[in-house]
């Protein structure tokens, strides 16, 4: 028989672990299935594993580095009687009324691992990748998607960074603490970033800018040795030499799994219903950034987080009645 | 750090590494990388599990670098699996449990 539990959580990121916080404290054992470590934003701990300083989260005056955040979240979720399992569903069923199926480890099993009476998605978003030849090949040879994790490798390097948003320019700025110079390569003339962090860039002497390009291949036989860049506005080809590139240009929601199971936006996102965190599916709710293409805040997460253990619970307590 | 995972160094790199009877598996890793604080529980169970066919040791980057420069380390983490002092298996990033033992698999 398939273990019975009332509220399941999938993800462990801000949204998951506050999901998971507000639900053991409303004495509904939650079981979190919070994933399997991996060097992309898909695994324990979410996002935030693979950053360093987060200023902007409340109630930490000089900051707090991501991952010492997501480890407080854990332990205070494992003090209301939380149960973290590091494992990762593979196929979930919500074809059929509650409780929900769902698969850990071999998804053709008969017999499903757990049953869900009421489920919360939280698996979050990845980052993604360019898509241009070369660049899974070279992947742990000088591309990266994790600044903090190799930025160290770079020390008076000339690196690069794909993107302009948020992300790509806390990627180059941090890496200037080791990189000779860091180039921001972006497809527009202007930046999605925040003021704050324009700023910042622009005030850098370290951080140039290459406006209006794409990277269209990266060259390298055993390690990046430059990237190929291309003008949008001329279809200028120019080879920008450089030993790492960091890929920073935005994320995907981790929905492959809910695909046909319950309503996705056009762009993969879980559709919510209106100020609420329900999904298509009645007893299916949703949080985080797999739900958010807009705010993607840790902050906005853990805020719908919360809304999400408080709808299941009401979801619950009506339907018990 | 549980008692099955020795700590190198680059004094101590290469004799612990070639001296070994068994294949031995180096973590690459630094204080400031999550993801290798990730898989950290997952090799101190893998060392238990393999006990005497596996042997795991760790490499802090920040304070051993000349190993890690020569062996191209530039992603951390990084696991290594040596046999007879030569590096046979090369992984890249944090994997679960289970394909970090399927990929050495061949070498237990």
């Amino acid at each position: 028989m398939a273990e019975r539990r009332q509220v399941v959580i999938i993800g462990s990121g801000p949204a998951g672990l506050t999901a998971a916080i507000y639900a053991a404290r409303a004495q509904l054992e939650p079981l979190v299935i919070e994933g399997e470590p991996s060097s992309n934003s898909d695994q324990p701990g979410g996002q935030l594993m693979l950053t360093t300083e987060v200023e902007n989260y409340p109630g930490f005056v000089d900051g707090v580095m991501g991952p010492e955040l997501m480890g407080i979240m854990r332990n205070q979720a494992i003090r209301f009687g939380a149960e973290l399992r590091t494992a990762k569903v593979s196929r979930l069923d919500l074809s059929a009324p509650s409780p929900f199926p769902l698969w850990v480890g071999d998804p053709d099993a008969v017999e499903p691992t757990v049953e869900a009476d009421a489920l919360i998605v939280a698996t979050g978003a990845r980052s993604l990748m360019l898509g241009v030849p070369n660049e899974e090949r070279l992947l742990g040879y000088g591309v990266s998607t994790c600044a903090t994790c190799d930025g160290f490798f770079f020390r008076e390097h000339n690196i690069a960074v794909a993107g302009g948003g948020d992300s790509a320019l806390e990627e180059a700025l941090f890496l200037t603490r080791f990189a000779t110079k860091v180039t921001v390569v972006h497809r527009r003339d202007e930046l999605r970033a925040s003021k704050i962090m324009q700023e910042r860039a622009f005030k850098n002497p370290k951080i140039e800018f290459r406006w209006n390009s794409v990277i269209v291949d990266i060259v390298g036989d055993t390690k990046v040795s430059a990237i190929k860049v291309k003008s949008t506005t001329t279809d200028e080809v120019s080879e920008l030499p450089v030993s790492g590139l960091f890929v920073a240009i935005g994320h995907e929601p981790n929905s492959a799994l809910l695909k046909g199971q319950l309503e996705l936006e056009a762009n993969g996102y879980v559709r919510t219903i209106e100020r609420s965190s329900k999904t298509s599916v009645e007893g299916v709710f949703a949080c985080g950034d797999v739900q958010d293409s807009y705010y993607r805040q840790a902050i906005t997460s853990a805020g719908s987080g919360c809304m999400a253990a408080i709808d299941a619970e009401r979801w619950l307590e009506e339907r018990g009645a | 750090m549980s008692e099955n995972i020795v700590a190198l160094s680059d004094a101590t790199f290469d004799e612990h590494v070639k001296s070994s009877d068994v294949p031995v598996l180096v973590d690459f890793w630094a204080e400031w990388c999550g993801p290798c604080k990730m898989i950290a529980p997952v090799l101190e169970e893998i060392a238990e599990e393999q006990a005497g066919k596996l042997q795991i040791v760790k490499l802090n980057i920040d304070d051993n670098l000349e190993v890690t420069r020569r062996f191209d380390v530039m992603s951390i983490p990084t696991l290594i699996l040596f046999k007879d002092g030569q590096p046979e298996v090369r992984l890249i990033g944090a994997k679960p449990k289970g394909q970090l033992l399927q990929e050495i698999s061949a070498y237990l």
